[in-house]
């Protein structure tokens, strides 16, 4: 097995195993730790794409910044261990939640099935011009996809001034 | 059987981390000591000539003290968080440059670059690391389960946000004028003079970057006068209010190998790196120490001369000033490398 297959698996499993533990987690401030573990292994994935830009990306936008307010939310609200959340459901809900769950379990298993199991990564030739990535994203972004990028942005402003809006409201 | 450049390259690596935990043992004894001059005193003078073993006995008082915890405390989270930031500031030293190309005197048949890992995206690896480093505050301020502790994590991670933005613009505005994102590059690019005899270095075409680089990397390291996570007069210590022994150590190593990472930034980026006159280029890293060492004597001097901001005040400066000062740096240079085509 070659070194970076390895690398593959052990990035893969951290991922997948913390991600999973976010979920079990009954503390809020585990959670997003593991989460930040969970991203963590994900950049460790980009780099294994030939891509360490985004990986960067992913450290500082996720990681670095996003998860810090969520960590600052937890705390702030000193939120205590959650009860499961199997004993605070009625029946009703349970049953429902059963059937939808399974539902959901044949949709991915099915999904999972159909899948092309391509071995070759899309765009392969493109690897080893990890300098250039920057560039190339950069350019791509401004040309190509300018509009979504400029949308996207908009939506955030949207979002801030309307958050402003709300934490302000008796001034 | 490894080459003699795989062994040069490891012992490269033991050597930067030897070398940046002794340069936290000398800026202790420079800290106390600047400190006491400013302050008309004399300092550490007992233990060894002049003071100079000093660091080390508070070395051997740290280790020899009892490990506290409190009773309330998250044992995983207090016992992670130092560990987090000690890892966190010696490893953004990994991809910083602190010389050029050497063979070591004709030692090895290829050259190999003075620095730890050569990365092509450096800058934005040190900005990564650096943004994981409030985890430890912030852990160690939740989890000591302490009021004081709590408050000094809570403003530490919305200083270090506050303060993230203005540092990575004022690094793009580099990006910008060097067009490149590794820090060999943009070190090389402020070789040579203008007019004779000005160096190249960016700090002349950004001089305002660098001023928004050098503030925000006090609030980032959280040294004085933006020192709020411990500010001692109101939150007694403030996020390592409940640690002792060498958990604390941990957290004192952090600041002082996080001092010397943003000079160390600082200066290949701004100031020319290992570039500078009269000597020939394979001693350049005797340039890159004693530009090192102003920039962390104006660190001190700075904290032993300003009173500490009030936390309102912080916030405005950095969101109201800092922070649009940065955006039109960074716009003012994008326009200035587009019209004279850098």
């Amino acid at each position: 097995m070659g070194l970076e297959l390895s690398f593959f698996y052990v990035f893969a499993a951290i991922a997948v195993v913390a991600s999973a533990l976010v979920i079990g987690q009954r503390r809020p401030v585990y959670s997003v730790m593991l989460l930040i573990a969970s991203f963590a292994a994900l950049a460790g994935l980009y780099i294994l794409l030939d891509s360490p830009f985004v990986a960067v990306i992913q450290i500082i936008i996720y990681a670095g910044a996003i998860l810090v307010l969520f960590l600052f939310v937890v705390m702030l609200l000193n939120a205590p261990t959650e009860a499961g959340p199997w004993e605070r459901l009625a029946a009703g809900p349970r049953r429902s939640g059963i059937v939808l769950g399974a539902v959901l379990a044949v949709e991915l298993g099915w999904a999972l099935w159909h899948v092309p199991m391509t071995r070759e990564p899309v765009g392969a030739g493109a690897s080893g011009q990890t300098i250039e990535s920057v560039r190339t994203i950069g350019q791509v972004l401004y040309t190509d996809y300018a509009f979504a990028f400029e949308v996207t942005s908009l939506l955030i402003l949207v979002a801030m001034v309307g958050a402003v809006v709300l934490a302000k409201r008796h001034v | 059987m490894p080459s003699l450049t795989v062994i040069v390259q490891l012992g490269l690596v033991f050597a930067v981390f030897v070398l940046l935990m002794l340069s936290s043992a000398v800026m202790v004894y420079a800290e106390r000591k600047i400190a006491a001059f400013i302050q008309q005193r004399e300092g550490p003078n007992r233990v060894g000539p002049a003071g100079l073993l000093q660091p080390f006995a508070d070395v051997i008082k740290l280790m020899f003290k009892e490990e506290l915890r409190p009773g309330g405390a998250d044992a995983v989270l207090f016992l992670m968080a130092p560990i987090i930031s000690a890892t966190a500031a010696f490893a953004a030293f990994a991809v910083v440059p602190f010389g050029a190309e050497t063979t070591f005197f004709g030692l090895l048949d290829q050259p190999i670059k003075l620095q730890v890992a050569d990365v092509n995206v450096a800058v934005l690896v040190v900005f990564a690391i650096t943004s994981m480093s409030v985890y430890g505050i912030v852990l160690a301020g939740w989890s000591s389960n302490s009021k004081y502790s709590l408050l000094g994590g809570l403003r530490s991670a919305s200083q270090m946000i506050s303060y993230e933005l203005p540092y990575g613009l004022a690094l793009a505005s580099v990006l910008v004028l060097a067009n490149s994102l590794s820090l060999t590059d943009i070190v090389n690019r402020q070789d040579g003079y203008w007019f004779g005899f000005i160096p190249r270095w960016f700090v002349f075409v950004q001089p305002v970057g660098f001023l928004i680089y050098m503030i925000a990397g006090v609030a980032e390291t959280n040294r004085a006068p933006f020192d709020f996570p411990e500010a001692e007069q109101e939150l007694v210590a403030g996020y390592h209010t409940e640690y002792s022994s060498m958990a604390f150590a941990m957290f004192f190593l952090a600041e002082y190998i996080n001092m010397v990472t943003v000079s160390a930034v600082a200066t290949d980026l701004f100031l020319g790196g290992w570039h500078g006159p009269f000597l020939p280029a394979s001693l350049g890293w005797i340039w890159f120490l004693i530009k090192i060492s102003a920039l962390l004597f104006f660190y001190i001097w700075m904290r032993w001369t300003l009173p500490r901001y009030r936390y309102d005040q912080l916030m405005q400066f950095g969101w109201k000033i800092l922070l649009p000062l940065a955006v039109l740096n960074l716009l003012a240079t994008a326009a200035g490398v587009m019209l004279l085509g850098a």
